[in-house]
């Protein structure tokens, strides 16, 4: 059993790194973003699974879904928000982006 | 104090001592890398997200902590770090809006 759990650990902290290394690495903030969020959540959910299986109680299994529920559901929300800003602030893209749809949408309304 | 030690000597070959080391090195490498971006981002924006990602790293931490030293209460913990960086996410994001929406 705490192979798994040493496992899952390792994966989860991982995928936390490989979060970081996209916020560090991506050349535009939107890209950024996408790397911070997505990464690192399913990191972060990955590791709550393994403390829940080294604990084995119903606590804390009830605990790590909690938290697992709340991290995907606000992450999202948090994200939206934050690139809804800086869209809205001008926040410039790569310059080798191929296309930006909401700006054509925007010119068609 | 001697005894403490002596614990953490006995477990350090076991596959649980092993992953917490290599895991918390991992977790290391991304604070330090989330840090650069707050140093050197260009925007607010930039400096926000990786301020997010190490709240999500804070909590990576304390599962880390949890397990280690088995101690069940640092999931609590977890949870309010996930809820109070949320906040404050979202708060930096409407507080750089300016109030236009």
């Amino acid at each position: 059993m705490s192979w798994i759990v040493g496992l899952l650990l390792i994966t989860g902290a991982f995928f936390a790194f490989v979060a970081a290394l996209g916020v560090n690495r991506l050349p535009d903030f939107y890209m950024r973003m996408h790397a911070a969020t997505k990464a690192g959540a399913f990191g972060a959910s990955l590791l709550l699974v393994a403390s829940a299986i080294h604990f084995g109680s119903m606590r804390a299994v009830i605990t790590a879904l909690l938290i697992i529920g709340f991290f995907y559901l606000t992450t999202p929300i948090a994200a939206q928000t934050l690139a809804q800003v800086a869209y809205r602030k001008k926040v410039p893209l790569w310059d080798k982006t191929g296309r930006d749809q909401l700006a054509e949408d925007e010119k068609e309304d | 104090m001697e005894s403490e030690f002596a614990v953490y000597f006995d477990e350090l070959g076991t596959p649980l001592a092993i992953a917490t080391l290599i895991g918390s090195l991992f977790l290391l490498a991304a604070f330090g890398l989330a840090l650069v971006r707050i140093i050197k981002g260009p925007t607010a924006f930039d400096r926000i997200v990786a301020l997010d990602l190490i709240g999500g790293i804070c909590l990576c931490a304390m599962i880390f902590f949890a397990v280690h030293f088995d101690q069940q209460v640092l999931m609590d913990a977890a949870f309010a770090i996930a809820l109070v960086s949320f906040i404050g996410t979202v708060a930096f994001a409407r507080y750089l809006g300016g109030g236009e929406q």
